[in-house]
């Protein structure tokens, strides 16, 4: 399917706004994605993302804009758009007094299964997603993790070439939410094109290919990870040497070679500078080897998608994390490429 | 412009509109879900079960000497008119439970599907008849141990159940409606109670109407209930089918006719 639709838009969301009251939850989103890719919308608690998601998925009429899935228009197609898309909710979007089995039999069928031919999709879903053992029990037993995986399960059943995941893994534990991960990724590789929403920045780090940041119903910075990395400046250098008593020694070189101030951490004999020129530490760590200092550390940090966030919005996502007291999450601080050299 | 790549491209022949063929079948599988959540939670059908039992009892010793003499001779009387009433009353029970359901997420997962948008709501509806039929069947059978033997026959009972299972059927897309648009449960409940109190009382159902003062004898003689009331009376107690009959189907139709085309719509809009 990759081949096929390799370069066409999966999803063309142009100017979308969306008011409830007074507030405009979603003020002019423009959104392009790109077939068979992983797109992350990136954004606090109450950017946005859900009521954005749930106009590009038919389930809710933008004030204005359109939208267009695979070329077709959702406000004048929106059979057809429902028959290329799955949506995986951020509440899960199955039914609870039903078991596991039940929801996949019937929602097969409504998708136009015969009756063998769902229940052999529900037994193949099952058994992919892990859930055969509990398959006949009601789902007011299962598990956060269990629920989730039943209602992505249950997006897949047509295997549409795009699929919604509103914020596939808030509230799981870290395991399940590397295994979502893993599922997400195989998803992509068999041609599907995912969007996601997240207001973790690992998660779109590890996942995305393209990410929109989206802040009070607008998207602030949009592209690569990579380009939204560049866009808030330079690599950092961090250095530690084994001699705290040498600190100053050590700062006073690092300044002289690179011609910046170095800042000096809370922990003790640890340095971080801007590095603008790559080439230059050569120098400075032969200048620091004459000077008789030894180091104990040394690496170059790329910027992190919190301070993307920071730059972007004016605000930290910490804060906004806060809010949503009941999401166990310990990911703000994102786990960024961190590249010793030498 | 790649439109025609899609369709012939994935394999995928994209459908503009579900067809008349495909509703009724999504509305089926929707009736079926209904039916698996009554075997899953058979609490919900406390209703249909007991109040036949208790308000039959209770009204028809209740009222029997005073209006008809003695209970036996007012068995004829009290039976279609507490079937009516009970059964149109759990029918309301339709509008709530449509309400709780469509809070719940499995809904938005309905709405993103490609499936006709009223098989949700039919599928609810269909389902609930279930519910009129053990209404029916329990409030005739209370009858029958009280004493009442209706002389139209079986099948002409079985007829006027029927008959009333098809009316509440129709009645229900009322309160599917108020359901809809209504923002809780609860005030589904208090609206819908609110239409069905004055309907179903101000009616043949319990008492004759001659002895009621004007107005509300003008009010109860044009009143739904009391022509569906007259209908299931006629087919049981004399085994003919007369004008009521007509009457009532025909109400039946015309709510349908109002109120499913706007409970669809209402629904579409909220989504």
């Amino acid at each position: 399917m990759t081949d096929k639709w390799n370069g066409q838009w999966a999803i063309e969301a142009d100017g979308l706004v969306k008011a409830f009251g007074d507030k405009r939850a979603v003020d002019g989103v423009n959104l392009q994605v790109r077939a068979g890719t992983i797109y992350g919308v990136l954004g606090p608690n109450g950017a946005g993302k859900t009521t954005t998601i749930r106009m590009l998925a038919t389930l809710l009429r933008p004030d204005a804009g359109t939208v267009r899935v695979f070329g077709h228009d959702a406000a004048k197609e929106p059979h057809v758009v429902r028959q290329l898309i799955g949506v995986t909710g951020q509440y899960a979007s199955v039914d609870e007094s039903l078991s596991a089995i039940e929801n996949l039999l019937i929602f097969s069928r409504l998708l136009g299964l015969g009756r063998a031919e769902a229940r052999r999709k529900a037994s193949e879903l099952l058994e992919e997603f892990g859930l055969m053992e509990a398959a006949k029990r009601p789902l007011k037993n299962f598990s956060g993790g269990m629920r989730r995986r039943l209602d992505l399960a249950a997006s897949l059943i047509a295997q549409p070439p795009l699929i919604f995941l509103d914020e596939p893994t808030t509230g799981l534990d870290p395991r399940t939410r590397t295994q979502m991960w893993e599922t997400i990724r195989r998803l992509v590789k068999t041609g599907s094109t995912v969007l996601l929403t997240t207001q973790y920045l690992d998660e779109a780090d590890q996942l995305a290919d393209r990410i929109a940041v989206i802040d009070h119903g607008r998207v602030v910075a949009e592209g690569t990870v990579d380009e939204l990395k560049a866009s808030v400046g330079m690599s950092s250098l961090h250095l530690r040497v084994q001699n705290p008593l040498q600190s100053e020694k050590a700062r006073q070189i690092i300044e002289r070679v690179l011609k910046v101030e170095a800042s000096l951490s809370a922990e003790a004999g640890k340095f971080t500078a801007p590095m603008a020129d790559a080439d230059r530490v050569a120098d400075l760590l032969i200048a620091i080897r004459e000077e008789g200092i030894r180091l104990a550390e040394l690496s170059v940090q790329k910027p992190t998608l919190d301070e993307v966030f920071l730059a972007t919005t004016g605000h930290g996502v910490a804060a906004n994390a806060q809010q949503s007291s009941e999401q166990t999450n310990e990911s703000n601080e994102s786990k960024v490429s961190k590249e010793a050299i030498g | 412009m790649k439109h025609a790549a899609i369709h012939s491209g994935s394999g995928r022949a994209l459908k503009k509109y579900a067809s008349f063929g495909q509703s009724v079948r999504n509305s089926l599988t929707m009736a079926y879900r209904g039916l698996l959540k009554l075997k899953r939670t058979p609490e919900q059908l406390f209703d249909v079960t007991i109040q036949p039992i208790i308000f039959t009892l209770m009204f028809t010793y209740i009222f029997g000497g005073a209006i008809s003499g003695n209970v036996l001779d007012y068995l004829p009387v009290i039976i279609p008119g507490i079937l009516v009433q009970t059964v149109i009353t759990s029918s309301v029970v339709t509008g709530v439970q449509l309400r709780e359901d469509m809070d719940k997420g499995v809904f938005d997962r309905f709405k993103s599907l490609p499936i006709a948008r009223i098989a949700p709501l039919a599928g609810a509806l269909l389902a609930d008849t279930i519910r009129y039929t053990i209404a029916t069947v329990l409030t005739f059978t209370m009858g029958y141990i009280m004493g009442y033997r209706p002389e139209g026959g079986l099948e002409h009972v079985a007829l006027a159940a029927l008959l009333v299972i098809a009316c509440s059927w129709a009645i229900s897309w009322i309160f599917a409606f108020f359901g809809v648009i209504a923002r809780t449960a609860s005030s589904v409940q208090g609206i819908s109670m609110l239409i069905l109190f004055p309907l179903t009382f101000v009616s043949n159902a319990f008492v004759p109407v001659e002895t009621m003062p004007n107005w509300l004898n003008w009010f109860a003689s044009i009143n739904p209930v009391s022509h569906l009331v007259n209908a299931v009376r006629e087919l049981a107690n004399t085994g003919t089918i007369g004008a009521d009959f007509a009457i009532s189907l025909i109400g039946a139709a015309v709510i349908v006719a109002i109120f499913a085309p706007l409970t669809v719509k209402a629904y579409m809009r909220k989504t």
